[in-house]
């Protein structure tokens, strides 16, 4: 009795493995496929960084994509987060603060990965800090000691400090925009490259639940969707082509995010500000 | 005695001609600056939206580079435009241009803004750093101002930066999606920019 319930226990964790093997391996085939698509008019798209130059190789997918992310927008997170917004600020301020710190147990590793070895020691004391003092990360104690500013890094980011470029841009369902590298990259996460996935869904540490994790990200989503909740609504307003609008955005978000500046001489090219002239 | 007063003459002729260039010219960041305030002071006031939508288009008529933008904006396709073309294009983008840029500033009652640095490029260009400070309800918000200044005596706007992004860029990447999905056709673009006027 007790072994086949171990047997049927085992049949479900190893059909989950498989599952969550296939599902890498179809992510990591398809982005594979547009890329070479992408590289079909003999450049190395691989190579290319600028965000006007990323190609939209999977356009009828990615359209598609997008529009079951802004039918969900609508039903799920522009609802939730209208309400989110209206908490108390302190509540708001907590929540982020607690998202930030645990996104270092991304960052710091991929600061080591890029060769940023002394910023890894400053973001393990800033989470140390702040999951202790800070009460599980829910006050930024680190900022008020004087830390320097927070900023996230992940796996796309520390291939791409490594010469390798975006490839073709994707929309991926629910979770929304990235490039064929950063999908490729993102699925460190689900191997072994992010720690809270570690101890939520990965490993039974019988602290934490794979709601856990879900709730987390979940929440992230409402977050990042409050604190743009206008600056969207405009977007969506004034746009002629919000697809178009968005996909410009993400890509030269992510571009500074690369190259950690936000001076825009610094991550596009601005020559063709010099052809216009009519003054 | 007699070149003494020419030369005279001619350092305070100088003198006036250096001043009064100098006094003519305005510094990007004080134009910037000066352009906030009236903006500023203008969503402030117990008015209609209406009315502080008209009286924003003409603050931007003055301050911002419209048919600069414009042309920026429609990329490589600006260049196999006819005379003609370009005409009917630069008519409708102004009017697009208005009606988004003032209906998006609408939305806004007393935002305050803060000039912090700037940057000269080169003669033609002056990226002008500023603040919008937090509110309840939105962070702080860093905003860059790429300024004309080929003509130091009117400097103008030619693009708004919200936190590295390009307000430009974004509008050029929009334009070319719906030229690149209507065959590259400007009578499809023409077509979804009156359309959004007329809206």
């Amino acid at each position: 009795m007790i072994n086949s319930y171990f047997n049927s226990v085992n049949i479900v964790i190893y059909r989950n493995e498989m599952i969550k093997k296939l599902l890498v391996i179809l992510i990591t085939t398809f982005t594979l496929i547009v890329n070479v698509y992408a590289g079909s008019d003999g450049e190395l798209i691989l190579k290319k960084n600028e965000p006007s130059e990323i190609k939209d190789c999977s356009e009828t997918f990615n359209k598609a994509s997008f529009a079951l992310n802004q039918g969900l927008d609508k039903i799920i997170f522009k609802p939730v987060s209208s309400i989110y917004r209206v908490l108390p600020s302190p509540v708001k301020t907590g929540v982020s603060n607690s998202l930030n710190n645990l996104s270092n147990v991304v960052t710091i590793p991929n600061n080591i990965l890029q060769g940023e070895f002394a910023l890894a020691g400053v973001n393990t004391g800033r989470f140390l800090i702040n999951t202790t003092v800070g009460v599980l990360g829910l006050i930024d104690v680190a900022t008020y000691l004087g830390f320097n500013e927070y900023v996230k890094e992940d796996y796309g980011q520390s291939l791409a400090s490594h010469g390798v470029g975006p490839g073709c841009y994707l929309v991926l369902p629910v979770l929304g925009p990235s490039t064929a590298r950063d999908t490729i990259a993102g699925l460190s996460n689900f191997v072994g490259g992010d720690a809270w996935y570690n101890v939520t869904v990965r490993n039974d540490t019988h602290y934490f639940r794979d709601v856990d994790y879900y709730a987390s990200k979940v929440t992230a989503g409402v977050d990042f969707r409050a604190k743009n909740f206008d600056s969207i609504e405009n977007l969506e307003k004034n746009s002629l082509d919000f697809y178009a609008s968005v996909k410009s955005l993400y890509l030269q978000d992510r571009q500074q995010r690369i190259l950690n500046s936000t001076k825009i001489i610094e991550t596009q090219d601005d020559s063709d500000w010099e052809e216009i002239e009519t003054q | 005695m007699i070149i003494y007063d020419e030369k005279k003459i001619v350092s305070i002729y100088n003198s006036f001609f250096l001043i009064s260039s100098v006094s003519f010219s305005i510094e990007p960041d004080v134009f910037v600056q000066s352009t906030v305030n009236r903006a500023s002071k203008l969503l402030g006031e117990d008015i209609s939206k209406d009315k502080k939508v008209e009286r924003l288009k003409l603050i931007a008529k003055e301050t911002v580079d419209i048919k600069g933008i414009g042309f920026y904006t429609l990329g490589a396709k600006r260049k196999s435009l006819s005379d003609e073309e370009k005409k009917r294009y630069a008519i409708l983008f102004e009017e697009y241009f208005l009606k988004s840029f003032s209906s998006r500033l609408a939305e806004y009652t007393n935002p305050e803004i803060d000039v912090t640095n700037k940057e000269k490029l080169n003669n033609n260009y002056t990226i002008v750093n500023s603040v919008l400070k937090s509110t309840k309800e939105r962070p702080e918000i860093n905003i860059d101002w790429r300024i004309y200044t080929k003509d130091p005596n009117k400097p103008l706007i030619r693009d708004l930066i919200i936190e590295g992004l390009s307000l430009a860029r974004t509008q050029k990447e929009e334009f070319s999606s719906v030229l690149s999905s209507n065959d590259n056709n400007i009578d499809a673009l023409f077509k979804v920019l009156k359309e959004f006027s007329d809206n």
